[in-house]
């Protein structure tokens, strides 16, 4: 009976105190991401949540003296849990977009990849000759036009995998005459690229070139042009609720920090082999 | 609340009704064909039909609806000889996996609900049978399996609900059934409650068809009496 007294007395000083402490002054940081976004977030073999955001975060934590805990959430349910208060923070390789924008805010980008189509070497697509390198959809138009035809032209009526609710799935119901497959995650529409059942995938080149790493995704191949600008966003940013404007400027300072010192940099070439710092 | 939402997205989640009912009638009819052969294999009192019909039923009650969809849908594919079998035109289809996943489920909670019924028939009705001259067939098709139907009808009409139910899985396998329409919207529009609550006031209709439908078998076939 005492020692259970002593629990519910407890209790209810740490509660009160993690309150007190959390008001305004943002001491612990709970931050929300997906684990199924290799190399950005994802689950390694012994269950533990690693990736480039993960190392990120902690970098990031350090510098507002704050500390951080990882709350893992399913993709189609990151912003709805956000603005419900389930964690305070976003790091699951978010595009900042207008569109999100709406629902809640975003620090600035912290890293930033373009969006490509991927495709096995078994199947037509791999031989898809694209005119233009890059496909710029901030630009007119009448400079884009063609290179959006070209891909449709060779895309008509095959199986083309988008994870939901990205800004890969409105570029696609945006600018493909396609037939749509939509995935929960990444890892799903992989499995599927391989076995055949999709002909191609729109996705982040990060999430595809780990895929290519691996033994199973050796036959993976890219086809068509880097696209970026327009309604994929401007690069990958921390998604937080609108109100909290000061966790947005610790974040924004600190994010600013981590790039003038390389930090940013180092994670990417450790986990992307490749320099994406904004 | 969102009222004008939830307007909008009913138009756009009863679309899902037509597949959510196709897998599920299909899957129904093929898995109760399946658990009138595992209920005979299992009463047939030979060993060799009724063990293995007794482990097929252990399995797959025995391991989760949701595994048993990724495992026949990622899964099988991940075999290159199941990719280049004479299967793979059916199995590559989300659709045909979904059927096929949730035939076997319903064949082995099925086959449990047959078998029960058909125990429930009183040894005596079997004896007077005999005494009249019906043979074994004749017996089974007159006495045993009418009886069988009216016993195990509530049962079974158990089953459908939850097969309406089970049918909202399919959405993680790229099928835009009901549930499936209703995940996209929630990912758009950030507004779980007000899509769940359009969504589950669909499948409540459509389970309350099934409850009255069921319902008005049991008194055609008098499993319940009318007092």
């Amino acid at each position: 009976m005492k020692n259970l007294k002593l629990l519910i007395i407890g209790l209810v000083i740490s509660t009160i105190s993690s309150m007190a402490l959390a008001d305004g002054h943002w001491s612990k940081i709970r931050i929300g991401t997906e684990g199924a976004y290799k190399p950005w977030n994802f689950t390694d073999e012994s269950g533990n949540l690693v990736g480039a955001e993960l190392d990120l975060a902690r970098d990031l934590c350090k510098r507002m003296n704050a500390e951080c805990e990882f709350v893992q959430q399913d993709w189609d349910g990151i912003i709805p849990a956000l603005v419900n208060g389930k964690y305070d923070v976003i790091m699951a390789g978010m595009s900042v977009t207008e569109e999100r924008m709406k629902t809640i805010s975003f620090s600035d980008v912290y890293m930033t990849e373009p969006a490509r189509f991927y495709t096995t070497n078994s199947n037509s697509l791999s031989t898809f000759k694209s005119g233009d390198k890059t496909l710029n959809l901030d630009k007119d138009s009448s400079v884009t036009s063609g290179t959006i035809s070209s891909l449709n032209n060779a895309m008509k009526g095959m199986n083309i995998g988008v994870t939901v609710a990205t800004i890969h799935e409105n570029f696609a119901n945006e600018y493909l005459d396609v037939n749509l497959k939509t995935y929960p995650t990444q890892d799903e529409m992989n499995l599927d690229l391989v076995a055949g059942r999709i002909d191609a995938m729109l996705c982040d080149t990060g999430a595809a070139e780990s895929l290519m790493e691996t033994s199973s995704g050796k036959d993976v191949v890219t086809f068509g042009p880097n696209i970026f600008g327009g309604l994929l966003g401007s690069g990958v940013g921390a998604g937080i609720r609108q109100g909290d404007t000061d966790l947005k400027a610790m974040f924004d300072k600190a994010i600013a920090e981590a790039n003038a010192d390389g930090t940013i940099s180092r994670i990417s070439m450790e986990w992307f082999k490749k320099d994406i710092a904004p | 609340m969102r009222f004008e939402l939830m307007y909008e997205s009913f138009f756009k989640i009863i679309e899902g009704i037509p597949l959510t009912l196709q897998v599920v009638s299909i899957s129904t009819v093929l898995g109760l064909a399946l658990a009138i052969i595992v209920a005979l294999m299992r009463i047939s009192g030979r060993k060799s039909m009724s063990i293995p019909a007794y482990y097929f039923v252990y399995l797959i009650r025995g391991t989760p609806l949701l595994l048993q969809l990724y495992f026949v849908y990622y899964g099988l594919g991940q075999f290159s000889f199941i990719r280049e079998s004479i299967l793979w035109p059916i199995l590559k289809e989300p659709y045909w996996c979904g059927i096929i996943t949730l035939t076997i489920s319903t064949g082995a909670y099925s086959s449990e609900i047959i078998r029960g019924g058909i125990l429930s028939v009183s040894k005596n009705f079997i004896e007077a049978s005999g005494a009249l001259g019906l043979n074994k067939i004749k017996t089974f098709l007159l006495i045993t399996l009418p009886i069988t139907v009216r016993q195990a009808l509530p049962a079974y009409g158990n089953e459908l609900i939850l097969m309406v139910k089970a049918s909202s899985l399919i959405s993680i396998i790229t099928l835009m059934e009901i549930t499936g329409i209703a995940r996209t919207i929630i990912s758009k529009t950030y507004a779980p409650v007000e899509i769940f609550l359009v969504a589950g006031s669909i499948y409540l209709i459509i389970n309350f068809i099934i409850v009255l439908a069921v319902g008005l078998a049991e008194r055609k076939l008098g499993t319940v009496k009318a007092n």
